[in-house]
Order: C-alpha cells, then structure tokens, then sequence
C-alpha cells in the first residue's frame, strides 16, 4: 500500500466512501505539445520495472464520450459551456469506471491531464470560474501534482517540429487573431498564464520543460519516488498495528 | 440566472411533473391554442440535442451510466438545446415551450443520489422560465396510464439502474416517489405553479391557458412584429 487517503474536491461522487483507496493518483500537467505524453510512456515503463501496477488515463479518452466529443469538435458546433460540459461528462465517467477502481485495487493511475486543464482551457476560454469548479466537485484530490512548465517562445518550435498547429490547440475557435500563428501565440500565452496560476493555488511540483527530454524525465522520477517513499512511510506510521506496539 | 427574470423579449413556458402526469399532453394543447391565437411558438423537449445523443445511447445500452454521468450527460444536451433552441427564440421574441427543464435534472439526479447543490450548480447558466407547470399525480395514477398506454416501462425511468427493486413496477413506484418528493420541495423553492394532474385534461387545459394568459399580458409579439407596427 503505497496511497494516502483521498478527498473529494467538492461534493464527491454519490454512494461512495473514499478513504481506503489503497492506490496513488499523479497527474501530469502542462499546456498542449510540451511533451507530457513522452514523460508518461517512459515513467509507465520505469515504475512497472520497480514493481508497481500502472494504469494510465488521459483527457477525453472515456468509453461514453471520446467519439461524441471527436464529432463535436469536427462539426465546430460547440460553445464554452457545452464545451466544459462534455469535458466534465468525460472526466467522470473515467473517474468512476478507470481512476477509482484502479486505485482501490493498489495501483499508481498516471493521468495525462486532470481537472486542472479544464479550470485553465475554460478560464481562458472566459467561462465562469467559480462555475467551472462547482462542476469538477466530483474530482479526488490528486495524490502528485507534476507541473510541466514552458513560455510561448520555446513552445513554439516544439510544436512545429512535433504535428504543427492545431486548429483547437491555437484557439480558433475563440477567434483571437488574423492567423493560426497569431492565435496560437495568444491562445497558449493565456493557458500558459492560467496553468502558472493553479500551480501557484495547488501546489503543483513544477518542473522547467525547457531542458531536454531526459532531464525532464529524471526530475519526473526523483519526485515520485519521494513520493512513494513518502507514502510508503507515512501508511506504515498510520496502520493500526503499529501503532498498537507504541508505549 | 436562475434566481432573476431572463432579460429576452420572448416569453418562457416549461411544464414539469413525473412520468405519466400528462404534462406533455397540456403542453402540446397550450401549442396549438398559441398558434391559432397567431403567437409564435417554439417546442422543445427534454434530452432531444443531436450532439449526445451517441453517448446517451451507448450509456443506456450498455449500461454504463452512472448518477453523475447521467446528470452530465443530460446538462450537456440542456445546454446544446439553450444555446441553439431556446436562447434564439427568446431574443426573436418568440414564445418558447419547454417540455421539462431543469427541475426535472433537480428531481431525478437528486432522486439518484447526486448532491443537490452540485446538480444546481451545473445548470445555474439557465434562465429562469416565465411561467413554470408542476403537473403533480400520486404515483398509481401515473403508473396506470403508462402501464395503459404502452407495455413495458423504461428503464431509466422506473429507476432501475438504482437496484431497487427488480419488478419494473415496483421500481418506477419506488423510485418515482422519491422524485415526486423532490418535486414538492422544488415547488416551492422555485416557485413552480402546481397544476393537480389528476382532474379531467379539458379543465386543466383552462387553467393552463389562464396561467399563460396572465404572462402573456405585457408580451407583444416578436421583434419583428413590433418592428412591423413600428413602421405602420
């Protein structure tokens, strides 16, 4: 057992008690194209070696929605609210049928991506803060936090040597500027801003993305592990035996 | 937005109640009487949105629906509705009927066990209606003309993804009961008018007119209308 005992952000889920999940939840970070889903393969792979269980799960990949919110997209039909909505449907269906049952049976869930992202894209996208949060009460609050953190400068080049510009990732759709280019520098200044301010408000672990592939990857590492070692102690000092043994 | 009066020039009437209270009935009578009298008038129902529809099918049939997916699911396609089908009328001037709205999100994911603060705040972006119909029947009544009207119960209806009971009847009296109590408390706490559903469809349908007729009175038409009578 290596997890700590999790809260609800808010009002939870119904009919479920929380405190004995026995897995740790740790959530990767970062705006669009800073190179999250690298990190993950390689931390998967490392932490299975070590022996750990590993699930991961990432934005918009639920059963129930991911197609619904591929078509969406492809026919631009959506506005903000329907937008945070149909992220928020997605997020709990993986939270009750992928995260939470993972976690009870022991293992580490890797999430590419977590509420974070909706409270930065619907900021930026200029929703209703408070409304946004209201929505994820439903969220667990993350074990780790690991924040991958990159200005607009070095994002750029990353992005148009990896798949280019995309029309939601630059913020089309909010009709920023003239061009995809444009858009795009304005559109991620925002999230950028946003991420650094929930960083700030959460605690995150920041970790500078701007270095190369595997500096990131063995910051990545050394703060898990602390983690683990963390938890691992802090269950030993909590289980009932041992504290039965103490004077 | 739901605490203060929408500022559209169009006028908003919703009808609630649970399964089998023949809401839908006075509504589509309301329709008609509203047409013939020359108002413009828009129809929308409940989980009708082209955009979820997948999802909710998937959900049901493989019975992959939680409460809060559920909820979540069914707000997405409010807000799809509001954004395309309800919000345009409205600002044109047009009467809109609404068959259900988000009481009935209140009553039923409350009903499943969801936090009631939490489902409010979900669809706290809607608008408040300008009349809203609560067609309020004792749970035999409802359960007798469904069971008339079509065999089988459905399933999210008569609650059977709660595990209440495995009689569909038993569940819907179950689990429909829960809902109407809900519904009472809504009532008041929204200022939902209280249609008894239980009387003859011809007298309600007078006192359903009477109620439109009284927020009707300072509706003038839509935007175009009044743009006509301007120019004469």
């Amino acid at each position: 057992m290596h997890g700590q005992n999790k809260t609800f952000y808010g009002h939870g889920l119904p009919n479920l008690k929380v405190g004995p999940l026995q897995g740790s939840l740790i959530v990767i970070e970062g705006t669009d194209g800073v190179g999250r889903s690298t990190q993950i393969d390689q931390i998967i792979a490392w932490l299975e070696l070590q022996g750990y269980a590993v699930t991961n799960t990432g934005w918009t990949r639920s059963a129930l929605l991911s197609e619904t919110i591929n078509e969406a997209k492809a026919g631009h039909a959506l506005t903000t609210t329907t937008f945070s909505l149909l992220y928020a449907a997605d997020f709990a269906d993986r939270l009750e049928n992928t995260i939470i049952p993972a976690l009870r049976a022991g293992f580490i869930v890797l999430a590419d991506r977590y509420m974070y992202t909706a409270f930065a894209r619907n900021a930026a996208m200029g929703a209703d803060r408070k409304w946004t949060r209201d929505l994820f009460g439903c969220a667990l609050i993350p074990d780790l936090v690991l924040y991958l953190k990159i200005d607009v400068d070095d994002l750029i080049p990353r992005v148009l040597e990896g798949k280019g510009m995309d029309y939601w990732e630059s913020g089309m759709h909010l009709s920023l500027g003239s061009d995809i280019f444009d858009s795009f520098v304005r559109y991620q200044g925002r999230l950028i801003r946003e991420y650094n301010r929930l960083a700030r408000e959460f605690n995150f672990i920041t970790v500078d993305a701007r270095q190369p592939v595997d500096h990131i990857q063995a910051e990545l590492r050394s703060n898990i592990s602390a983690y683990l070692e963390r938890s691992r102690v802090t269950s030993v000092d909590l289980s009932p035996s041992q504290r039965a043994t103490r004077p | 937005m739901l605490s203060q009066p929408h500022p559209y020039p169009g006028k908003l009437i919703i009808v609630e109640g649970i399964d089998g209270s023949g809401k839908s009935t006075q509504l589509s009578l309301l329709y008609r009487w509203l047409l013939s009298r020359g108002v413009k008038a828009f129809f929308t129902e409940w989980n009708s949105s082209l955009l979820v529809r997948n999802s909710m099918r998937r959900g049901k049939k493989k019975d992959l629906l939680t409460p809060t997916t559920f909820s979540l699911l069914h707000a997405v396609d409010f807000a799809d509705r509001l954004t395309y089908k309800i919000i345009p009328p409205l600002k044109a001037g047009m009467v809109v009927l609404a068959d259900r709205y988000v009481y009935t999100a209140f009553a039923r994911d409350t009903a499943r066990g969801v936090h009631p603060d939490w489902v409010r705040a979900v669809y706290s972006f809607a608008p408040r209606p300008d009349l809203a119909l609560y067609f309020r029947v004792p749970i035999e009544v409802s359960l007798d003309r469904l069971l008339t009207g079509r065999a089988k119960l459905k399933y999210h209806e008569a609650g059977m993804d709660m595990g209440l009971s495995h009689d569909p009847a038993e569940s819907f009296r179950l689990f429909q009961s829960r809902v109407l109590e809900v519904y009472d408390q809504l009532g008041q706490e929204y200022d939902l008018r209280v249609v008894d559903a239980v009387g003859d469809i011809h007298s309600q349908q007078l006192l359903v007119r009477r109620l439109a007729r009284q927020i009707l009175r300072d509706y003038h038409g839509t935007v175009a209308d009044l743009a006509a009578a301007a120019a004469d």
